[in-house]
């Protein structure tokens, strides 16, 4: 640019060194996150579904009942509140663009996967906290139910049964038998409640990956629920060969088996260990988020 | 200072910007003139990094929008559509701008109440009339306290007082010596708050000029004029040389001829002259220069 002559002299302006980047990008999404109302409603809604649902689930077992994995059984909100909880990660997405607060959002952070990472750091860090403290309480509370139940249950029964007939309890019997309720310290239970919450944060990390794709709440909360809820009957309706080996890559069956003590395999033919299926859940949210970014920065906002 | 080079977009078939070259310069109010649909706010877009432009290029001080360090500190935006989420508060929503560009939290309350909406900053911005989303969307632009203004539509909603105020914003702001772009598609509102004017016409550029010039250029010049005798006088100005229409009112437009010949032709006639007005010539040079380039007509 030439200069003009006698044009004013340029407004200074101030300016700290560096410039934005993620770690302002964060802040900026954090008090994004928190200053609309449907981050707590959502939130509130996942905690009423885990939590609630491990209620029932454990308070209708009658005191005879034997349940095969006692943690899967207060766990099993998760299925519920993975729903709702991936509600808001379509929302910390889509928002921006139903309310057009992403012209505002480019505007302050003009690269663009910068506000991406911002956004998945942020809320997959809230993600992992809220689903960990949720999947932890509706575990202590489901357990709490089940040997309130089970105070006399099968476990004493079976050994005062077993006495009467003068017989000993093999290892591998007396292992199932305890299973009246579950604490932490029995193989399995600690990484199940932790996979559940692990389950949860990633799932809603795959909305948010599906909302940068789609760009509008309604379609992306159906194309969540479409993987999570309807891939699994598309599934089951295929011949039987053809159900069973692709039944361990539904996202719900990696959950499924994430938060079981005895790998699910009597609900999953074929199933992955918890940790490969975490892996691969994990490789498809990373997936869905890159071709969204890709997206993000390529298309007008 | 804002350069656009070249600058073309299209959506689909239809071209939205076509080889748009143009200066914005600092210490003056530059408007950006064209009919709805002209192109205008895709070019603001573009200049905002929002859309990719398909050739051509826009800088501001000469960076691209996307390399420059922080973008709030240096260009301050109210874009045509609403950019709030309108579940947050006014406060929340600058407060997220401002913690994003390193903006000390002072500010957020200087720019509530510069634009007096001190006392509805805690209210969810959903529950704003038009006039208070605009005047949010002010104090976002002005938040990083930047060099370079660019407001699209920015008196849209706004009742008489706001619209005046804007105004006098946007002079004292390029007073201050910044760059400040202010589209509209009303010259005559261009006409009270620019110094210069970028005007386009179906994407394309039709004059950059000073205001004054733009004026002067124009070659129509029309007057208003209500007779009770208007057959007469119309025959009188046809054979004058000048050009009659007569509009639904019952006046009548005449061009072609100025007001005084008018006046003293119907003098000369005896006619009696109940209103005898020259039209703001503003609105014809801009009609007349962007009469082929209108996308959208009236049926008539």
């Amino acid at each position: 640019m030439t200069a003009v002559v006698g044009a004013p002299t340029p407004f200074a302006i101030e300016e700290p060194p560096g410039r934005v980047g993620l770690r302002r990008a964060m802040v900026a999404e954090w008090t994004k996150l928190w200053s609309v109302r449907s981050t707590a409603w959502t939130l509130v809604g996942t905690g009423v579904a885990v939590v609630g649902l491990c209620a029932l689930g454990t308070g209708t077992v009658s005191p005879s009942e034997i349940i095969d994995d006692p943690t899967r059984r207060s766990l099993i909100g998760v299925f519920l509140g993975q729903l709702i909880f991936g509600v808001l990660g379509v929302l910390v997405m889509s928002a921006e663009y139903g309310t057009g607060t992403i012209r505002a959002t480019l505007s302050a952070v003009p690269r663009r996967p910068v506000v991406l990472t911002a956004k998945v750091v942020v809320f997959g860090v809230v993600a992992v906290v809220v689903s960990e403290i949720l999947t932890f309480s509706a575990f202590a509370m489901g357990q709490a139910i089940l040997s309130a139940k089970h105070a006399a249950g099968t476990k004493a029964a079976a050994a005062q049964r077993a006495q009467q007939l003068g017989l000993k309890i093999p290892h591998n019997i007396q292992a199932l038998l305890t299973n009246g309720s579950a604490s932490l310290g029995q193989p399995g239970v600690l990484r199940a409640v932790i996979g559940a919450g692990l389950y949860l944060a990633v799932l809603g990390l795959l909305a948010l990956g599906l909302a940068t794709i789609i760009r509008h709440t309604a379609g992306a909360i159906s194309a969540f629920v479409g993987v999570v809820l309807v891939l699994p009957l598309i599934v089951e309706a295929l011949p039987t060969g053809l159900s069973n080996a692709l039944a361990r890559y539904l996202p719900a069956n990696i959950g499924l088996v994430m938060f079981s003590t005895n790998g699910a395999l009597d609900r999953v033919a074929s199933a992955f260990s918890p940790w490969m299926g975490f892996a691969l859940l994990v490789f498809y949210t990373v997936v869905t988020l890159v071709i969204g970014c890709w997206i993000l920065v390529r298309r007008d906002a | 200072m804002i350069a656009a080079r070249g600058l073309s977009k299209s959506f689909g078939n239809v071209v939205a910007v076509d080889d748009l070259s143009f200066d914005v310069r600092p210490g003056t109010v530059t408007g950006f003139l064209g009919p709805n649909g002209s192109g205008k706010s895709t070019t603001m877009r573009m200049i905002m990094g929002l859309d990719w432009p398909a050739s051509g290029s826009v800088t501001v001080l000469g960076r691209r929008y996307h390399d420059l360090p922080w973008p709030l500190r240096e260009v301050g935006a109210l874009l045509e559509a609403r950019s709030i989420h309108p579940g947050r508060s006014a406060r929340a929503h600058l407060l997220t701008l401002a913690r994003s560009n390193a903006i000390a939290r002072a500010r957020v309350e200087e720019v509530l109440d510069l634009v007096g909406l001190t006392s509805v900053a805690g209210k969810r911005v959903g529950k704003f009339s038009l006039g208070m989303g605009q005047r949010l969307g002010i104090a976002a632009a002005l938040l990083g306290d930047p060099g370079v203004l660019l407001f699209d539509e920015p008196v849209n909603g706004l009742d008489p007082e706001g619209i005046r105020w804007v105004r006098t914003l946007c002079k004292r702001l390029a007073g201050e010596g910044r760059t400040v772009f202010v589209s509209s598609h009303l010259m005559a509102e261009m006409a009270l708050t620019a110094d210069h004017l970028v005007v386009i016409g179906k994407g394309k550029l039709i004059a950059e000029t000073s205001v004054a010039d733009f004026v002067a250029g124009s070659s129509r010049q029309s007057v208003k004029v209500r007779t009770p005798a208007p057959h007469q006088l119309s025959d009188a100005v046809t054979n004058a040389g000048g050009t009659v229409i007569s509009d639904p009112d019952g006046s009548m437009t005449v061009t072609g001829l100025a007001a005084a010949e008018v006046g003293d032709l119907a003098a000369s006639m005896g006619i009696a002259v109940h209103e005898l007005t020259p039209v703001a010539s503003l609105e014809d040079a801009f009609m007349e220069l962007t009469d082929e380039a209108v996308e959208f007509r009236g049926g008539s």
